[in-house]
């Protein structure tokens, strides 16, 4: 394991200057991911906040080879990119080893990317798909998506006089790329450098395909000061909302364990997206919202132990 | 030294890919194409070809790993119809935008609805503003020909841009016909080593490709030099198929004449019908009648010079059509032709035929019926409908 200082010293593939928001969680996910490799990096990105920050033309903030393809496909442009070169490594023409990264976020990953994902998981690649799950369609303006948290405020889920924001719980998209049963799988935070940086580490080693779904804190679509980002990632895991686990050879394992996770309400109270929930009359909204992230955190836990060696 | 066999339109696709042994094959399967696919695989599996085969989940990803592979500097191949070329439809401007030299066969589909599995152009037509040059094939032998010259017009540093090889599905997709292959020597050397314009996989060189065009960006400008790209193809198109015909005996143009030279009549056609049509010329000379028949291979570009050139004679013109574009003044290929005819001297009378929809039958009866038609405006001097329907049970 790399310490800080090692890590500061090794290269950045995506430089300073992008225009990602003041506060984006996106750019710290993509450095402490890309540090984790030995071996350059290709880069995909769909389209989003990361895409439409990092290459506005003629500029590019990638110091590594990058493309974007479209929104719904950035794990089949990958695949593609890395069958090139296992076709042309066979044949010659290239020798360096490389290593093949992809980045959607929740939107492009969970809701429309989600079909070219599984068929790329399925299919055994030699790459890592890693989602930077800020929890809402923040590029085109705070859009409810499949992992946006129950009883959010988004601009599709507007908290009105008969429905207090988003009514479903979101999509256990982790879970799901488990059950593709690929090699490597794990979630993690911006918070949790040591614990991020280590997972990268391993699901770039992996022979075959490796997911990282990295909880990526929106000030704009949170609703929280941009100073506050790496705390809000924190308190995600902290209330236990969002667990830090592994799945390796379909051993899940949780890496950093929350043994008595502080009440949901104290990070929701902190976002503008959950401000509605502290009026007066929806006590019962937030006890069930509470109820949801405990039920949630003990069926990973419950997989936890029913697969440990 | 060619050799003569008997195979499928698909099947004698399937074997030029062999032939070329592309670096990255990603595929979809789909009705009338999967014979494609399926003999392709094959090939893979009997170590006939070292390609990376793609086996991916959807058309949509089979075109999106198509643009990753080629833009990473592979080689690259896919096949599809209808409703997979369809489902393509987003990421086929996005491969011409980036000037990937991608060859995809497409097998003449209709497109749903009602869900129909057999031939007519619908499926090729919507990929008409797409950025892709569009090269209709009249049966195997053209449809082996244009895949192996296909390779060079895309991978052409005059050119640079995907190009769809379209041949119907069904009729020339399953039926077997009579062809000559090349050796495979004779084709590796005819496409030769691919030199990308661009590779993803050099860290000492990176590239950042499908950057984002901002807000005052450079969009129009990309378009239009897109635009020259495709114009400039057409010379291309042409000298190839003059190579190829050095090579293989079997020359190719961007258009075909048959018996235009002193035609008073002439129907406008592309792909298999083209075959049809032929023998009705022959059967209307036979009887006195000056019949021609003008087949276009590249539908895009679309060669206005070539065309207006070869109609300049006639004095009556039928566009046949295997598609339908509902509310427009005709169907596609009738409204560029007419459009191209404008500006000529002659300003022929000229009709539009739309015929074969869904894969209704065309016989030799109905092209008859086109032609009498013709003979009827020369004869009357005028037109009474410019949009007709050939083969509709009305």
């Amino acid at each position: 394991m790399a310490s800080l200082r090692e890590l500061s010293k090794k290269k950045d593939y995506l430089t300073g200057g992008h225009r990602l928001c003041a506060g984006c969680g996106h750019s710290i996910a993509v450095r402490q991911v890309l540090l984790a490799s030995e071996d350059p990096v290709v880069v995909g990105c769909a389209t989003g906040c990361l895409e439409v920050s990092t290459t506005i033309y003629p500029y590019t903030a990638w110091k590594c080879s990058y493309i974007h393809n479209a929104f719904e496909n950035v794990a089949a442009t990958i695949s593609g990119v890395e069958s090139a070169y296992q076709a042309l490594k066979r044949r010659g023409k290239v020798d360096k080893e490389l290593k093949f990264v992809a980045f959607g976020g929740d939107g492009g990953t969970y809701d429309i990317g989600l079909q070219s994902l599984s068929g790329a998981l399925e299919r055994g690649h030699n790459m890592l798909y890693v989602c930077c799950d800020n929890g809402a369609y923040m590029n085109t303006g705070i859009q409810r998506s499949s992992a946006t948290p129950k009883g959010a405020w988004t601009t599709t889920t507007p908290v009105g006089s008969v429905r207090p924001g988003k009514p479903r719980r979101r999509k256990d998209l982790t879970a799901i790329c488990a059950d593709h049963n690929i090699p490597y799988v794990a979630q993690a935070s911006i918070s949790h450098w040591k614990d991020l940086h280590a997972k990268a580490a391993k699901a770039l080693q992996t022979d075959g395909p490796a997911f990282l779904n990295i909880l990526s804190p929106c000030p704009r679509g949170w609703r929280h000061p941009s100073d506050q980002t790496v705390k809000m990632a924190k308190l995600g895991v902290q209330t236990g909302y969002w667990p830090l686990y592994e799945v390796e050879n379909g051993v899940w394992k949780v890496t950093v364990k929350v043994r008595q996770p502080k009440p949901v309400a104290e990070w929701f109270k902190l976002q503008g997206r959950f401000k509605h929930l502290f009026a007066p009359g929806n006590e019962a909204l937030l006890a069930d919202l509470q109820a949801d992230v405990d039920s949630q955190r003990e069926r990973i836990l419950a997989r936890c132990e029913s697969t440990q060696e | 030294m060619s050799k003569t066999v008997a195979l499928t339109g698909n099947l004698a696709c399937a074997h030029a890919m062999r032939q070329i042994n592309p670096d990255v094959v990603a595929a979809y399967p789909i009705t009338p194409q999967t014979t494609i696919v399926e003999e392709f695989s094959t090939f893979v599996a009997n170590g006939q070809v070292d390609t990376e085969y793609v086996t991916v989940e959807s058309e949509h990803s089979a075109m999106s790993a198509c643009v990753g592979a080629s833009a990473a500097g592979s080689r690259v191949i896919t096949a599809t119809s209808s409703q997979g070329l369809a489902l393509m439809w987003e990421i086929l401007y996005i491969a011409s935008a980036l000037r990937l030299p991608i060859v995809m066969h497409n097998v003449n589909r209709t497109l749903a609805g009602p869900i129909n599995i057999h031939c007519d152009h619908q499926d090729s037509m919507g990929a008409r503003d797409s950025g892709w040059i569009q090269i209709h094939c009249e049966n195997a032998q053209e449809a082996y020909d244009t895949t192996i010259q296909a390779i060079r017009i895309a991978e052409d540093n005059r050119v640079r841009l995907p190009v769809l090889v379209c041949l119907d599905g069904f009729i020339i997709s399953h039926a077997i016909d009579r062809l000559d292959m090349l050796d495979d020597p004779e084709v590796k050397k005819f496409v030769g080593e691919f030199e990308p314009a661009i590779s993803m996989l050099d860290p000492e060189e990176p590239i950042t490709v499908g950057p984002f065009d901002g807000l005052h960006g450079q969009f129009f400008e990309f378009r239009r030099a897109q635009e020259l790209a495709t114009l400039g193809s057409l010379p291309v198109i042409e000298e190839i198929g003059k190579e190829y015909g050095a090579v293989s005996g079997r020359p190719y143009g961007l258009i075909e004449e048959y018996k235009l030279d002193d035609a008073e009549i002439a129907i406008v056609v592309l792909g298999s019908t083209a075959g049809t049509t032929r023998v009705v010329v022959d059967s209307l000379r036979a009887d006195g009648v000056k019949a021609g028949l003008l087949k276009i291979r590249s539908f895009r570009p679309f060669p206005i010079k070539q065309i207006t050139d070869a109609l300049s004679g006639v004095k009556a013109v039928a566009v046949l059509d295997r598609s339908l574009s509902p509310g427009a003044i005709g169907a596609p290929v009738f409204q560029e032709v007419r459009s191209a005819l404008y500006d000529s001297e002659s300003r022929v009378p000229i009709i539009n035929f739309i015929y074969g929809l869904g894969g209704r039958d065309v016989s030799m009866g109905l092209i008859k019926e086109a032609y009498t038609v013709l003979s009827d405006i020369v004869k009357d001097g005028q037109v009474k409908q410019t949009i007709n329907y050939l083969g509709l049970r009305e």
